[in-house]
């Protein structure tokens, strides 16, 4: 069923990652992902994986989920992973027609497998500890000094709330429709393709009717509270940078400088 | 013999996720042919679900349910012939219209029956005429209708399909009180005249009384009793425990008997206790 969909991944909590500020977490993560790209050798690998690994424990939510996130591009990695195991050079270990696998290949296996990985995870952090109103907020307020360039940054960022705010909701609604319409006798799971997108129109009508229905009637009620738009607006809840997110930040600096050390001490493998 | 039988049917949404939630436990009823049954329950008692079950739209987790005799789920590929004999009719029905005149989207139902066009003008015209639709509204779109007329356009396009069995859940909602006796007495001449099994649910105990022949009331997800309605509604303390209301007169009629005053409490409508005060007093 349709429903059976999760999406809104936000998991409430109040561990210390919770409670960073969420322009922390967005570019703290961006960084981590970078030097999760940088890493040239196994020491800088080691290091930034146990950084990532002792980020994901702090949350206090439980490891599985995180698996669970791995799940989805599972077969996106083992494909990589598959494919960076014939390319590279260096001492041959096995060989067979056309197919090489040398040291380099497992060694650029290795890295793309645990790089996928850990950075599907650490963005998994990021969602799962931030909720979206907060994660649109700290966008924002992130993208702010794009209204140089006329971007209408606070639109966008209303526009995504919105948008995430009604995905569950118009997943119910096609539920439903979809229901009533069967009970009518329409038959959507059998049949060609085109039978089948044909099938489909008696569910996007009403579907597409609702959706300016709800649209029209939410900006209606928008207007009715004086919204016009993000100039002048002030927030009830301003967020300030603190303390805590001053140490996370130190604390990520020592580890990406770490990286570069390590990278720049020991021999790279790739 | 009975048109619809349920026996043991339980229903479990999402099984074996965080989301797992029993909707319906183990629950068994037969509802005999023409009959008016009304279905009554506080929200999340698992009405809505359990119609859904009776025409083949969700399968039970457990439990068999059959339809003259035969098991429904007996051969999947042929659900759809039960949807045609079980006619829903979802709350707010309005939101499925979809065709580009009301007359196209009543004959939907028809059309996917497979009936020939002479056949179907013939049904579309009696499912119009059913529901109170004006023939020169056949020929409009359906989103240029009022709110009411949407309403009317949409149960009708499952009264098109001339089902055995008519299941409408909470068909007044959201609708003013002309508009809801007006439709609900069209549904009872419907009835009536088509003499078929007709099930409706709702939480509006006024609505039930006046037409149902029995009551089923569920609560929790259980089936807490199937009675005549005169049965059901005596037993109006222990409803209102459930959270469900008895219709205003019938309460009345049950503080007057505290009282002392020998009046019969399973009184449905007005004037059913308008009569029975006066043969009271009359009676001193």
């Amino acid at each position: 069923m349709v429903r059976d969909i999760t999406l809104g991944q936000f998991m409430p909590g109040t561990s210390v990652i919770h409670r960073l500020q969420a322009r922390t977490k967005i570019i703290l993560l961006i960084a981590l992902i970078v030097f999760i790209f940088l890493c040239k050798n196994f020491i800088s690998l080691l290091l930034i994986t146990l950084f990532s690994l002792l980020t994901i424990l702090m949350t206090r939510i439980s490891f599985f989920k995180y698996l669970k996130s791995l799940r989805v591009i599972l077969f996106i990695i083992i494909i990589t992973g598959l494919f960076n195991l014939f390319y590279g050079s260096g001492v041959i270990l096995w060989q067979w027609w056309q197919l090489t696998i040398t040291l380099g290949g497992v060694y650029n296996a290795l890295f793309v497998i645990v790089r996928i990985a850990l950075l599907m995870m650490v963005s998994a952090v990021l969602t799962y500890t931030t909720s979206p109103t907060d994660l649109t907020d700290a966008l924002e307020r992130l993208m702010k000094p794009l209204t140089v360039f006329h971007v209408k940054v606070h639109e966008i960022a209303m526009m995504m709330t919105i948008a995430l705010r009604f995905i569950p909701v118009l997943l119910e609604e096609t539920d439903k429709i979809m229901n009533a319409q069967k009970a009518r006798g329409a038959d959507m799971e059998s049949g060609g393709i085109i039978k089948r997108v044909k099938a489909l129109i008696p569910v996007l009508i009403p579907l597409f009717v609702s959706s300016f229905r709800r649209a029209s009637d939410l900006a209606m009620a928008m207007e009715c509270r004086c919204y016009n738009g993000g100039k002048g607006r002030t927030k009830m809840k301003v967020s300030h940078f603190k303390l805590n997110d001053l140490f996370a930040a130190i604390i990520s600096v020592t580890v990406f400088a770490g990286v570069i050390v390590c990278n720049i001490l020991f021999p790279a493998v790739i | 013999m009975s048109v619809i039988k349920a026996e043991n049917i339980s229903f479990v949404y999402s099984p074996g996720t965080a989301f797992e939630k029993k909707a319906l436990d183990n629950v068994s009823f037969e509802i005999e042919e023409g009959e008016f049954v009304g279905i009554i329950g506080h929200t999340g008692s698992g009405k809505s679900t359990l119609v859904q079950l009776l025409n083949g739209l969700l399968r039970p987790s457990a439990g068999k349910i059959y339809l003259d005799g035969k098991d429904i789920w007996e051969k999947p590929k042929k659900i759809r012939n039960v949807r045609f004999r079980v006619g829903m009719v979802f709350q707010y029905p309005e939101y499925q219209l979809f065709e580009e005149t009301v007359y196209k989207d009543i004959s939907f139902g028809p059309g996917n029956m497979g009936l020939d066009e002479e056949e179907t003008d013939k049904r579309v015209r009696k499912a119009a005429e059913f529901t109170g639709l004006k023939e020169e509204l056949l020929e409009v779109s359906p989103f240029d209708l009022s709110g009411g007329e949407k309403r009317r356009a949409a149960i009708a396009g499952v009264i098109a399909m001339d089902p055995d069995v008519l299941i409408l859940d909470e068909p007044t909602a959201g609708l003013d009180p002309l508009g809801r006796e007006a439709l609900l007495s069209q549904i009872a001449d419907y009835h009536k005249v088509r003499k078929n099994t007709v099930m409706l649910v709702s939480h509006s105990m006024e609505d039930i009384a006046a037409i149902a022949d029995r009551i089923l009331v569920m609560a929790k997800g259980k089936k807490y009793m199937l009675d005549s309605t005169a049965n059901v509604f005596a037993k109006g303390d222990e409803l209102e425990k459930l959270g469900l209301k008895v219709p205003q007169v019938t309460k009345i009629m049950m503080m007057l008997r505290k009282k002392g005053i020998n009046v019969d409490p399973a009184v449905l409508t007005v004037d059913q206790g308008f009569n029975e005060i006066l043969n009271c007093l009359s009676a001193r």
